[in-house]
């Protein structure tokens, strides 16, 4: 993959100024349609009180204050439950949900992609069948097995489910096929290492890319989780949810909404930042070939 | 896989049965099927059973308190005959995901193309700022403070000011902006894993294949793309369509946070909602099942529709 993306000569083909203008244009509109939003909700958290309830409001902020940010901060010390409360449930979900799913869906990848057993393919397809659904399909159900359980209003309740990810098996079993060398393995088969072994100490190593993107996705869902039907009391809902309390708070809380907004996205883009070339290269095997 | 397996096929012995032969290899990969235990385990509890219960709760009358009867098919018969919000709650569904599905797969691929010849710096800036949206969690309730109901909204203010409009619009209050509105924020918000699915496909298309075409005769950029790279990145244009379709259907948070529920004269009632109203409101389990299983044949039959056509493409 790595080798494709440096380009010796540059190939320009079949290319009429006229397109690219166009072509231009076209990205120049809809680059705006979607930084425009994204813009506003940041000088929203820059802006006074008195700029964000002026008549007639603007589009841009003139005197930026980080005041916004600190209402919230102390916003978030009044709160009846304390927020580092909010914060520590999310963090611990998304720490335990993402390294027990990389760690649970590599390995089943692993076998699917790489041990030839009887049945191996059916349980893809059968896996890969779910990215055909949305979850809100099995939200009731969902919710009846649960209780059976009597995981109701634990963090087993989020935990479990982010374990069995679908996406993340999918794009890891894929990557997993193009990427690991039939021949590697079989050597160390031959050398009399357990497969469990080698999944670990070979294979994994070489998927790199594919596993920093496992985390990225369930990382990010469970960061962004928000109301969860599964838990009903305060001490242990999520941050997000915490963070929507504040932002439907009114005209009085303005100010300290716009700021939680821009908070609620830093994390999840600087994440992205950092992690961009992995992803796009998991992404290179992510195709479905039948 | 399939290579190695057909090379262990080959020597699979003459005197076995094909069902002693399978018993054989499965004692021989045993340890493959301890790996994927763990996983195989928690997903038939937490998606193939909820579907598998879905389908049975259907035909009964469950409610959570009695004992269930079996009723056979009268929830499908209320459902589809006696209930008129399931109907505005189907056609705003399929309003929905007809609109943002195809666009925003065009936009996805339409931008991963534009970009792909971009110098790669400048194409991971652009990339971040057109994936930036779906990941950004609850920010896309910025569109409602841009297109708030008074005066003090931005859209509103704008349009006053240019004299289009005398009064302020209620947006996201009135039945006929609601759902073009919401069209417009899943938009924003669905350049996802598809995109980033083509941006990888169309850099994972060999050069050498557009160097041949223009020595046979490739005249412009339109016929490189169907000839040469629409063929060559078809296993992510199915990914990529079932990534979209799936997403599509999966907005009814959104727009319960942006137009509140229920939404002014069931205007952008889905069946997403619909689901959400009996499921976990009215407790009627069995209805709301129906309503799941109904919600689970549109998806999987629309992505099966898509997938089939997707496979037609280039050829």
């Amino acid at each position: 993959m790595a080798k494709l993306r440096t380009r010796k000569h540059r190939v320009v083909l079949s290319r009429s100024a006229g397109g690219d203008t166009g072509i231009t244009i076209l990205l120049t509109f809809l680059g705006a349609f979607m930084l425009l939003p994204m813009l506003y909700a940041i000088m929203q958290s820059l802006k006074p009180l008195d700029e964000l309830w002026r008549f007639p409001p603007r589009f841009y902020v003139t005197k930026p204050t980080l005041k916004n940010f600190r209402d919230l901060f102390v916003l978030m010390n009044t709160a009846w439950v304390p927020f580092s409360r909010y914060l520590f449930n999310t963090m611990f979900t998304s720490i335990v949900g993402t390294t027990g799913h990389l760690f649970i869906a590599s390995m089943a990848a692993y076998a699917m992609a790489k041990i030839p057993m009887p049945g191996g393919r059916a349980m893809f397809r059968t896996v890969r069948m779910s990215l055909m659904f949305h979850s809100t399909v099995t939200a009731v159900t969902s919710f009846i097995i649960m209780s059976a359980f009597g995981w109701i209003d634990t963090y087993l309740a989020i935990i479990f489910p982010a374990l069995v990810f679908t996406l993340g098996l999918y794009l890891m079993k894929q990557f997993m096929e193009s990427n690991v060398t039939d021949s590697v393995l079989e050597s160390a088969r031959i050398d009399g290492a357990s497969e469990f072994r080698i999944f670990w100490v070979i294979a994994m190593p070489m998927v790199k890319p594919a596993w920093l993107t496992l985390i990225i996705y369930c990382f990010e869902r469970l960061w962004n989780a928000g109301v969860s039907i599964y838990i009903h009391s305060e001490q242990l809902k999520s941050f997000n949810y915490a963070i929507h309390q504040i932002m439907a708070g009114g005209i009085k809380r303005a100010g300290a909404a716009a700021a939680a907004t821009v908070v609620m996205m830093v994390v999840p883009i600087s994440v992205f930042v950092i992690t961009q070339s992995n992803i796009i290269e998991t992404m290179g095997s992510s195709g479905m070939k039948d | 896989m399939s290579q190695k397996t057909a090379g262990v096929r080959a020597v699979a012995r003459k005197d076995m049965t094909r069902r002693q032969w399978i018993w054989k290899e499965m004692k021989r990969n045993k340890v493959g099927y301890i790996m994927v235990a763990p996983y195989m385990i928690l997903f038939t509890i937490f998606t193939v059973i909820p579907v598998l219960l879905s389908m049975v709760i259907s035909f009964t009358d469950f409610n959570m308190l009695q004992w269930p009867n079996f009723v056979f098919l009268d929830n499908y018969i209320n459902l589809f005959l006696d209930d008129d919000i399931f109907l505005i709650a189907v056609k705003n569904t399929f309003i929905f995901a007809a609109i943002v599905g195809p666009a925003s797969y065009l936009m996805s691929f339409l931008v991963a193309w534009f970009i792909n010849e971009l110098p790669p710096k400048i194409r991971a800036v652009v990339t971040l700022i057109f994936y930036a949206p779906s990941i950004s969690g609850e920010v896309y309730m910025i569109w409602r403070t841009l297109f708030s109901g008074d005066s003090y909204g931005w859209v509103n203010a704008t349009l006053l000011r240019l004299d289009i409009i005398t009064k302020e619009i209620q947006f996201f209050e009135d039945k006929d902006w609601v759902m073009p509105l919401c069209i417009v924020v899943a938009l924003w918000l669905s350049l996802g894993t598809t995109f980033l699915a083509f941006i990888a496909g169309l850099q994972g298309v060999r050069r050498e294949l557009y160097e041949a075409g223009a020595v046979d005769g490739i005249r412009n950029r339109w016929q490189e793309l169907w000839y040469i790279t629409l063929p060559e990145m078809k296993p992510q244009l199915m990914f990529g369509a079932i990534m979209s379709i799936t997403s599509s259907f999966g907005f009814g948070a959104v727009v319960t946070n942006l137009c509140g529920y229920p939404s002014v004269d069931y205007a952008a009632h889905t069946i997403m909602h619909h689901l959400d109203d009996y499921g976990h409101l009215r407790l009627e389990i069995g209805y709301s099942s129906t309503i799941a299983v109904v919600l689970f044949a549109i998806m999987i039959g629309a992505n099966l529709l898509v997938s089939k056509l997707i496979s037609k493409v280039g050829r």
